[in-house]
């Protein structure tokens, strides 16, 4: 008995530790499926691992290997995405995405050290778009920043190019993610001669009724708001409760899901949010997921939640991702690829509009080319709507482009200092 | 009246109702602790566990839906019936009468004896296990809670206030409904604990363990006695806030909303946690108004804590609760 028990208990180990077979491709997925942000973790991570199951299923891997995508649980905490990048990194690890501005900062210097890929699409260190400082790092297609000025383009827009004597408001989760726009707020408030308040929520952001008084005492003619997880729910309700015009408050792209909107019911209708990358279930590619994935059995979670917001940017990713391994493959002419050439395919990687449309996506993104210095892409986004009736976003503006002329300076600035601190010496010249 | 003294009166009047919201979740530590010594850390996942059970239960959802579709490869998602608010409430209050059982049959019984800290470290695991069981059982997902309750700016007091001050406050119908559901519950339990047997039984236990097992009272039906009135406030406080911010699993994070209030009112006193929370939810506020903008904003959180241990420099025993001295 106690033979057999030690059998099993060998045999469950050697299961769970498994590594993945020396050829596979390894794209470890640092996802958070429990603890408070587990409502955005979960189809995100869902997203990401079925379309690498698309890709096995379908194609048979990427290049004729197949993708391996252990799963590691972070819970969104910081700490456990470093001991998730540590326990993982040895299975042969081409790139990382832990969906954390928090993990992300701490694993910069280590995949700089480790010669890894890390992938931040919308979030992360904005200045890493910078590819003369930020070797290791990609954040394309668009970072906070962007998403910041595109918010402002799109405010110019609708006041007839003129935000003159506005005042706008920032609410913003009380971290590292949260602070990201402030900058670039700051200087665009300067540009355009409106005011910026800011008023920081602190996580989890259950209770807010302090900042929306305010809001409700200053009266700011919008809102611009960077919340993540059970914050957004209750800021859109207490946007609600205070009658704040919802289609005055605006939210970043991880302010933009159905689950921050649908607990507020119809209070919710006309909230607007940022988003850089197409929504619904419309795609082509999802009648694949379908066929290969979600009938074969084989998708990551319930299959409930494919064709939602951030399902579709965790797809999103993974698209992404395989697009940069195909390129590494094409450039080192093997497709048994090593980090460093996936970093060159990163850098070489060009997704164009006929390109998104092959993979059954005619629209669904924005297209970029990457290079040696711009790791960050063109950094559109659109605006999206909610519609409470119909329970659906709807897009209401095509992609807007960031203002370069405000973002590059600080990009530059922002990364020289970070290429001050740690004796960088500038690359691509 | 001046501008800033009205909108400081607004404050004030948001921060008692955030207060009783509080006091709603200190409530059911107070309860526990009150009769058996337990600091029961899983309060906060207790009350989303009832929340997530009750909107389960009111849409239909079957339980394990996913870990059954998983084994058996079926598409089972819901019954199919949506029920009644009041009924799913009453399911969810006999479901955390038995979970009340089980974790005196499965973890108390065998912890008779033990030190309060074995007793603590239990309950920890215990929310832990809690909050995986309420993920795989429900789902991660977030619900909207749908009770019935009012949300949104009350109008007479908006229009009351702008017809004596010239401003109108702005009040949660929400905070309201919590506040009066809190002063019927503080009125039940103390009804309950003075003029009932079982309540008489539950205050001997509290007193003195060994003296109310001299006189026949059962230690084991008393805790699950307990266990059963902290899970149904447990209930209500996860209805209060699941309606405010929809059911999910950050829930369980409201226990840290009800620390500092247990620190000031004091581990064992029902009105002391009321008062604390009333406290605290005003105390926090009003910092945030005057201070926050100097300092930064966001002060809420620790604030809360600060003041409690002002507090406890002072009444190391809290505001309420019951000076222990130990001669030697």
């Amino acid at each position: 008995m106690k033979k057999t028990f030690t059998m099993l208990a060998a045999a469950a180990i050697a299961a769970t530790t498994a590594a993945p077979a020396l050829a596979d491709l390894v794209v470890p997925n640092l996802s958070y499926r429990t603890g408070p942000f587990a409502a955005g973790g979960i189809p995100y991570a869902d997203g990401f691992n079925d379309y690498f199951t698309l890709l096995n299923e379908r194609d048979g891997g990427i290049g004729g290997e197949k993708v391996q995508v252990p799963e590691c649980e972070t819970a969104y905490n910081t700490e456990k995405g470093v001991e998730c990048y540590e326990a993982t990194k040895g299975q042969g690890a081409l790139v990382y995405n832990p969906l954390s501005t928090g993990i992300t900062y701490q694993l910069i210097p280590k995949v700089s050290a480790d010669g890894i890929t890390l992938y931040t699409p919308g979030y992360g260190r904005t200045s890493a778009a910078n590819g003369k400082v930020f070797e290791w790092v990609f954040n394309y297609p668009a970072n906070y920043w962007d998403g910041a000025s595109v918010a402002i383009k799109y405010l110019l827009d609708e006041n007839g190019g003129s935000l003159e004597g506005k005042k706008i408001a920032l609410l913003y989760h009380n971290s590292a993610y949260g602070k990201e726009p402030i900058r670039t707020l700051q200087e665009l408030a300067k540009k355009h001669g409106f005011t910026l308040s800011e008023l920081p929520i602190d996580s989890p952001g259950q209770e807010q009724k302090s900042q929306w008084l305010q809001v409700r005492r200053d009266k700011p003619d919008y809102v611009l708001f960077w919340g993540w997880g059970v914050m957004n729910s209750v800021a859109v309700q207490e946007a609600a409760n205070i009658r704040f015009p919802m289609d005055k408050f605006i939210g970043i792209w991880w302010s933009g899901s159905e689950n921050d909107v649908l607990p507020a019911g119809d209070g919710a209708n006309g909230y607007k949010a940022l988003t850089f990358n197409g929504v619904g279930g419309d795609y082509p590619v999802y009648a694949d997921l379908k066929k290969y994935v979600f009938d074969a059995g084989k998708g990551s979670g319930a299959g409930d939640s494919a064709g939602s917001v951030i399902y579709s940017r965790g797809m999103y990713a993974a698209v992404v991702i395989s697009e940069a391994i195909r390129k590494a493959q094409e450039l080192a002419g093997t497709p048994k690829v090593n980090a460093a050439q996936v970093r060159d395919g990163f850098e070489a990687l060009e997704i164009t509009d006929a390109r998104l449309e092959e993979l059954g996506l005619k629209g669904f993104g924005q297209a970029f080319k990457a290079t040696c210095a711009d790791h960050g892409g063109a950094g559109g986004a659109m605006i999206q709507q909610w519609d409470a009736a119909a329970k659906k976003w709807s897009l209401i503006t095509g992609f807007i482009e960031p203002d370069h002329d405000v973002l590059d300076p600080l990009v530059a600035e922002d990364s020289a200092a970070f290429a001050a601190e740690n004796n960088i010496a500038e690359r691509c010249n | 009246m001046p501008d800033q003294l009205l909108y400081a009166m607004e404050v004030s009047l948001n921060g008692l109702m955030a207060g009783i919201m509080y006091a709603l979740v200190a409530l059911g530590f107070v309860l526990i602790f009150k009769a058996s010594g337990i600091f029961n850390y899983a309060q906060g996942v207790l009350a989303l566990f009832a929340a997530l059970t009750l909107v389960g239960l009111q849409q239909g959802q079957i339980p394990f839906s996913h870990v059954i579709n998983a084994i058996f490869g079926t598409e089972l998602h819901s019954f199919g019936w949506t029920l009644p608010a009041i009924v799913a409430i009453a399911l969810t209050a006999l479901v955390m009468v038995g979970l009340a059982w089980l974790i005196e049959r499965l973890v108390l019984k065998h912890l008779v004896n033990q030190e309060p800290i074995i007793l603590f470290m239990a309950t920890i695991g215990l929310a832990y296990f809690l909050e995986g069981l309420g993920d795989v059982m429900w789902g991660a997902d977030i619900k909207k809670l749908d009770v019935g309750l009012p949300q949104g700016i009350s109008e007479t007091i908006d229009a009351l206030t702008f017809n004596a001050f010239g401003y109108g406050f702005f009040i949660d119908r929400l905070d309201i409904v919590a506040a009066v559901v809190a002063a019927l519950l503080v009125a039940s339990l103390t009804l309950f604990s003075q003029y009932t047997k079982y309540g008489r039984a539950l205050r001997a236990v509290a007193d003195d363990h060994q003296a109310a097992l001299s006189v026949g009272i059962s230690l084991r039906f008393i805790w699950v006695l307990v266990w059963s009135i902290a899970g149904f406030v447990a209930l209500v406080a996860g209805i209060m806030w699941g309606s405010k911010s929809g059911v999910q699993f950050s829930l369980s994070l409201i226990a840290l909303k009800a620390l500092p209030v247990l620190m000031l009112g004091g581990f064992t006193s029902i009105p002391g946690a009321i008062v604390g929370g009333l406290i605290i939810g005003m105390g926090e506020k009003l910092f945030e108004f005057f201070a926050g903008p100097l300092i930064g904003g966001a002060t809420e959180n620790w604030f809360a804590y600060v003041l409690a241990l002002l507090f406890l420099v002072f009444r190391p025993q809290g505001l309420f609760g019951e000076r222990i001295i130990e001669r030697v």
